[in-house]
């Protein structure tokens, strides 16, 4: 069938061509017509995109202003309007609630830059790597995405059971292999450790991601200029800093906004390493909020919680949109 | 860069540890995998001294690991299917034809994968309570429930890289077709489809690796019998006494049709992936 049609391609440009007054033959992608076609084609997605996506934001945003608990749950719709006072209650930096939420936030940026910023270093080191011909290159790319193919969860279980105190492979190298913390065995998914523990699962299983777009990005850098920069002496390093990054940087805006937004709205990995609720730790705020609303059920102060990220990555999301759609007259 | 002898050194001693640290939770979870209980509790053992496959059959057991398969195939397999459909139409529309408001529509929906979950999760959960109780509709606890909210969220990626590989395919093999009588729609499934349809398996792809693994909205949104893998094992993961080998054995047969699939395709996401995120 669309063998056919691709024979029959060369007839019509030239029917296009021997009736020039009845078509304007460049440029192609004026010729598009508005039509109610694209509403019908687009419409099953802006259903769905109310249905979960717009409608529970709005609702969302709601809910931070009613007093909803689990008496008010099940006729959510007649709990009582109680205005700011979930936002008063939650976040004020005297109380103990307040307090713990700002700590979540600093403690979670801090932890988006630990994962961001290794998990990059790796990407990169493997994409500079791969990226010169060697047997075995093939197999090896493959290997390096297993960690991001992998179901999340299956990938975090697996390291619990290492950082696991008693059975687990890490204090059998560091406690019984190197003899190190004096023959104790450290808990490493407990208390202060938890937020190393946590750092590492993530970035095991982000930097492929990284590595897989940096490589992408490097396929488009032409060998020959780094042999012109070789041939004055630059560096390896030298070559790296003034070639590779200037290269790979419009991709990376993206990549590392992305990666950050997702690893601030990190969830899977406390939540399968730790259950529910995680060590103080490494509480971020993804986990908070569901402590609030499904552990404590106080789901007004999740919400107003819900609301201030909210505005804050409305801003973060507008700064990736601008990279991601280029303005331009096709966008309409 | 240039092949210099040191380059090869360091290229070696990095991807020498980059292969390490990737291999070694994998084997950890292989070879615990076939060890027998007795060698699992207690010092871990990086050679295993006894080999057994029973774990890989009494897990079937200790958790209704079968349950849990069919409801995450019945979930993952529909959302998948679903979502793609729905894609490729959104994704034609925006690549191929003129209306009002494209910009607005691609914004929303690039815009809507930028917020955790977990801002989602309560109204969504709210919405679905109140469907069940006006139209007697049951989204909470039923697979339905689960596959809306599954293939909605994959939505705004697959939407997105559909729309570049459409945009690469020239336009006149569709006008060509048209001319010859398909209609816009003919042309879609005719012509469009065929040449995009390695765009279209890795978005399959992605979609089904993405609600295979899915745990916060399905902790939330199903219920015991219509609980899936990603749950059912989390939850048997954080009992106070697990059997790993058992867990380890379950954990590598849910990876093996994702695994299987994501290196079947790898090319086509790495190609779309590229082409989504390099322009």
């Amino acid at each position: 069938m669309s063998r056919s049609v691709i024979d029959s391609t060369p007839a019509a440009t030239d029917s296009s061509v021997s009736a020039p007054e009845t078509r304007i033959p460049l440029p192609p992608r004026r010729r598009r017509r508005r039509s109610p076609l694209a509403y019908w084609l687009i419409l099953p997605a802006v259903l769905l995109e109310l249905l979960v996506h717009l409608i529970p934001m709005v609702l969302g945003v709601w809910i931070a202003f009613i007093s909803l608990n689990q008496l008010t749950l099940t006729n959510w719709v007649n709990a009582p309007f109680v205005g700011l006072q979930n936002f008063m209650n939650g976040l004020d930096p005297n109380s103990s609630i307040g307090q713990a939420f700002f700590a979540t936030i600093g403690r979670t940026l801090l932890y988006t830059v630990l994962v961001v910023g290794f998990s990059w270093t790796l990407g990169m080191a493997a994409a500079v790597f791969l990226n010169s011909k060697f047997r075995g290159r093939a197999l090896l790319r493959t290997f390096f995405l297993v960690p991001y193919a992998l179901p999340a969860y299956v990938g975090t279980i697996a390291w619990a059971f290492m950082f696991n105190n008693r059975d687990g492979a890490i204090n059998q190298v560091l406690v019984d292999t190197m003899g190190l913390f004096d023959g104790d065995r450290p808990f490493w998914l407990l208390g202060d450790n938890a937020f190393g523990a946590m750092v590492i699962v993530n970035v095991w299983q982000l930097w492929p991601f990284a590595f897989l777009m940096l490589m992408a990005a490097l396929q488009n850098v032409p060998n020959d200029v780094y042999e012109a920069a070789a041939l004055d002496g630059a560096s390896l390093w030298q070559q790296f800093r003034t070639i590779t990054l200037p290269m790979v940087q419009p991709a990376n805006g993206v990549l590392l906004l992305v990666m950050s937004l997702w690893t601030f709205n990190q969830f899977n990995v406390p939540f399968v390493l730790f259950g529910a609720t995680s060590p103080e730790s490494a509480t971020l705020i993804s986990p908070l909020i569901y402590q609030n609303s499904f552990g404590s059920w106080n789901f007004g102060l999740g919400g107003a919680m819900s609301v201030l990220l909210l505005l804050v990555l409305l801003v973060a999301s507008a700064f990736y949109i601008r990279m991601v759609l280029p303005k331009g007259k096709n966008n309409d | 860069m240039i092949e210099t002898r040191n380059f090869r050194v360091l290229r070696n001693i990095v991807l020498t540890l980059l292969t390490l640290w990737v291999a070694i939770p994998l084997y950890v979870v292989v070879s615990t995998s076939v060890k027998p209980l007795a060698d699992v509790s207690g010092v871990f053992e990086w050679i295993p001294r006894s080999f057994t496959l029973a774990p890989y059959i009494d897990i079937w057991s200790t958790v209704p690991l079968a349950e849990y398969f069919k409801n995450s195939l019945i979930v993952a397999v529909s959302a998948t299917f679903f979502s793609v459909i729905v894609a490729v139409l959104a994704a034609y529309s925006i690549s191929r034809l003129a209306f009002k408001g494209k910009r607005a529509f691609s914004l929303i929906v690039l815009s809507t994968q930028m917020f955790p979950g977990i801002m989602f999760l309560l109204p969504l959960f709210l919405i679905y309570t109140q469907i069940r109780n006006v139209t007697g509709i049951q989204l909470q606890g039923s697979y339905l429930g689960l596959i809306i909210t599954f293939m909605t969220f994959t939505l705004p990626f697959a939407i997105w890289m559909l729309t570049g590989y459409f945009a690469s395919i020239p336009i006149e093999l569709e006008e060509a077709a048209m001319i010859d009588g398909t209609g816009r729609m003919g042309a879609l499934i005719r012509v469009v489809l065929p040449v995009a349809k390695p765009g279209i398996i890795a978005v399959a792809v992605y979609s089904f690796i993405a609600a295979w693994g899915e745990v916060l909205f399905a902790s939330v949104l199903s219920n015991e019998s219509t609980k899936t893998l990603s749950l059912g094992l989390k939850d048997y993961a954080s009992q106070t006494d697990v059997f790993w080998n058992q867990l380890m054995a379950a954990s590598v047969v849910v990876s093996l049709p994702v695994l299987i699939g994501f290196i079947l395709v790898q090319k086509h996401l790495v190609a779309g992936l590229a082409a989504g995120s390099v322009k």
